[in-house]
């Protein structure tokens, strides 16, 4: 016996559970992906600004200093030559003494005068070059602590650990708990990371060399990139005729957008340097490479984004009389600004965090000199990291963390302008 | 085998039809001769043996044609007969076309268009033209008509310019609606009345010819009414060819009508006697609506 035939909204019915199913499966799926996406992303801004946000902290210690004259001006007659090269190490290691008297022998001596970050010597110089009448006073000033004692001010020491498994011994540790008992430590804003260049002293580094390497780099990636891509992609999408030539150059812009940076630090090593004998380490030839990098980037959107323009635009520029050029300029370029700038944007956002070809080119240097101009030697703020992350000591870690936050920052400002750029100039057709 | 064609009756166009006094024998149907007035006697345009070539396509079969002074044509055909490349060829927009060919001779007034020395730029202000579907610029109204008279610099001062863009909007039957917003962008407009901006940017750089591809086919009827009415008035003062799928619109508002099939030009006349009396079976098929 034969079971009836079932009607057409029967057999739907049949499959519907399932379908809706399937839909149900893939929208969690979805959902899940994107939650996993937001845990990662969540954790890596929790440990970094976690770990970096300390680092925009500096640890203080107030210390008297008598600027001795017999120890900085003996001659009495306040040459700048004899005051910029005087002892002022012997200053900083008699003040930090005078709040320790106790101190006896030879390395418990020096170690005491370790407290104070090296950097003051500098500071002191620095105080009595702009002000000679220093020059007998005694006063009390600030300077930052060594990044040891740092770290123990910030929680990063273990009290708890065996002694010798600790960068700070017993001794030195309760020296710090003595100054800060005399209410001579303080916790202070970090000006200097975002004053100076880098240092071997984490205390005394900064981001601002680095920042200032990766700004002169982006100026000369972005003067040099944005018109040659924009020229470049106008031209092959709009007046090149389509033949073998143009199309074997097509494959190769689009081959060159996906080949390791490392390749092009590699080339930039042996045109810019060995050839044309540019400056080594100099944000002028970092700004080539990452030229040469971003390039096929603002070629291939900037191509995409002249053809997405409707070619009813163009057809009314031409039924009007324009020349391909007044087409190509009044019409076309405003409506795919918006996809270039994006483009361009997106490359420039790469080439801020570019570090391998960097390498290649001799900007993984370091540079203390906060650089003035694309042919000083400089360093970007990913090297800057780099180098830092490699560092022994805690602080650097830290600092590093820092530089991230700081990279990121500047990472996002750039993605937001994109869009402020996009919606400004999107018009609507 | 003769072909009894009684009294037909369109549907809209209400017009009558005789019965085509000529015999409907398989010769004439396989004929792709150009039957009928293809030539004028004072023509704006003349166009002799035309063929055009999309890669290895022959898109237009060996087309002469002369558009008359002041007077509209209309084109019809069905989809894919050509009609639109030909009237693409009237002022050299299918050069845009990477691999469109095109052999033959078209003149403007006497002079070769496709002459070695002719620059396309002059040529598209002479021959404007207005497209299928409304295509303002995104900018304003105003720019949108100032547009083409300042790359031709056709005005001497802002105040000219000015003069032009009311001038045109007033041929163009939009002036009454936009005055107050000249300002606002283009785009923002309905669809007929972005079209008759188009009308009124083609007519602001004064061209001696205007070309509509099938300017009504993405209008409401009544924003078409007022298109067909512009166009019945333009046809005073401008040689205007225009493409159509509707035969009613071409019955309004041409004086000769051509009708193309699969890329030739079988049939050219008066557009009343096309439509009453055609001389070629397939015009009468297609006006009849037998096929098409």
């Amino acid at each position: 016996m034969a079971t009836p035939p079932k009607s057409t909204i029967e057999r739907v019915r049949a499959t519907l559970a399932r379908r809706n199913r399937a839909e149900r499966r893939f929208k969690n799926l979805g959902r899940a992906a994107v939650l996993l996406g937001l845990v990662f992303l969540v954790l890596m801004f929790v440990n970094i600004i976690s770990t970096g946000y300390p680092a925009f902290w500096q640890t203080y210690v107030k210390l008297p200093v008598y600027f001795d004259p017999q120890v900085v001006d003996p001659q009495g007659n306040r040459d700048r030559e004899t005051l910029g090269s005087a002892d002022y190490g012997a200053l900083v290691k008699a003040s930090v003494r005078s709040l320790f008297p106790e101190v006896e022998g030879r390395r418990d001596r020096r170690d005491v005068a370790k407290l104070a970050s090296r950097g003051t010597v500098f500071q002191l110089r620095r105080m009595v070059l702009a002000d000679p009448s220093l020059v007998g006073v005694r006063t009390e000033i600030w300077v930052p602590v060594d990044d040891d004692y740092d770290m123990l001010h910030k929680g990063n020491v273990d009290r708890t650990l065996p002694e010798a498994d600790r960068r700070l011994s017993d001794r030195k540790i309760g020296w710090f708990d003595r100054l800060i008992a005399e209410g001579r430590i303080e916790s202070r804003f970090n000006a200097t990371f975002f004053q100076a260049g880098d240092s071997r002293e984490p205390e005394l580094a900064g981001i601002w060399g680095a920042a200032m390497g990766s700004f002169f780099m982006l100026v000369v990636t972005l003067s040099l990139s944005f018109p040659l891509g924009v020229a470049t992609a106008v031209y092959l999408e709009e007046f090149a005729p389509r033949n073998r030539v143009t199309s074997l150059i097509e494959v190769n812009i689009n081959n060159l957008a996906a080949v390791p940076s490392i390749v092009f630090g590699l080339l930039g090593l042996a045109v810019f340097i060995n050839l044309f004998g540019l400056p080594r380490s100099a944000p002028l030839v970092g700004g080539l490479v990452l030229t040469l990098m971003t390039l096929p980037t603002i070629i291939i959107a900037g191509r995409a984004a002249l053809t997405s323009v409707p070619p009813s635009i163009r057809e009314a520029a031409l039924g009007i009389g324009a020349s391909k050029l007044q087409m190509i300029v009044h019409h076309v370029l405003p409506l795919a600004m918006p996809g270039m700038l994006t483009g361009t944007i997106i490359g420039m956002a790469r080439a801020l965090g570019e570090t391998a070809p960097l390498l290649m080119i001799g900007m993984v240097a370091f540079v203390v000199d906060i650089p003035q101009s694309v042919t000083d030697a400089a360093t970007a703020l990913p090297v800057q990291i780099f180098l830092w992350l490699d560092s022994p000591e805690r602080a650097f870690v830290e600092r590093a963390s820092a530089a991230i936050m700081v990279l990121l920052a500047f990472l996002i400002a750039m993605n937001a302008l994109a869009i402020v750029l996009r919606r400004r100039f999107e018009r609507r057709w | 085998m003769a072909h009894q064609p009684g009294v037909a009756v369109m549907e809209a166009g209400a017009l009558e039809f005789r019965a085509a006094e000529v015999e409907d024998t398989d010769e004439r149907r396989e004929s792709r001769e150009t039957v009928g007035t293809p030539f004028a006697d004072d023509p704006r345009m003349t166009c002799r043996d035309v063929n055009v070539y999309y890669g290895d396509n022959h898109a237009i079969k060996n087309v002469s044609l002369d558009i008359g002074r002041e007077q509209v044509l209309a084109m019809i055909g069905p989809s894919g007969c050509g009609k639109s490349t030909f009237l693409r060829a009237l002022n050299r927009m299918n050069d845009t076309i990477d691999g469109c060919r095109m052999t033959g001779e078209i003149r403007l007034d006497g002079q070769d268009i496709y002459a070695k020395d002719m620059d396309v730029v002059p040529l598209r202000a002479l021959v404007g033209m207005v497209f299928q579907k409304p295509n303002p610029f995104p900018k304003s109204i105003f720019d949108n008509i100032a547009y083409g008279v300042r790359i031709h610099g056709l005005a001497e001062s802002k105040s000219e310019i000015e003069g032009i863009v009311e001038h045109s909007l007033k041929r163009a039957g939009l002036w009454e609606e936009v005055n107050d917003r000249l300002d606002q962008p283009g785009t923002g407009l309905s669809g007929g009345q972005q079209q008759r901006l188009c009308i009124a940017r083609t007519i602001a750089v004064s061209p001696e010819v205007i070309l509509m591809d099938e300017p009504c086919s993405a209008l409401d009827p009544i924003a078409t009414a007022k298109v067909e009415d512009l166009i019945n008035e333009l046809g005073q003062d401008y040689t205007i060819a225009i493409v159509t799928h509707s035969m009613q619109q071409a019955a309004r508002v041409s004086q000769r009508t051509a009708y193309f099939h699969l890329g030739d030009l079988l049939e050219v006349g008066p557009t009343d006697q096309i439509f009453t009396n055609p001389i070629h079976p397939l015009t009468e098929d297609y006006i009849t609506g037998r096929f098409g």
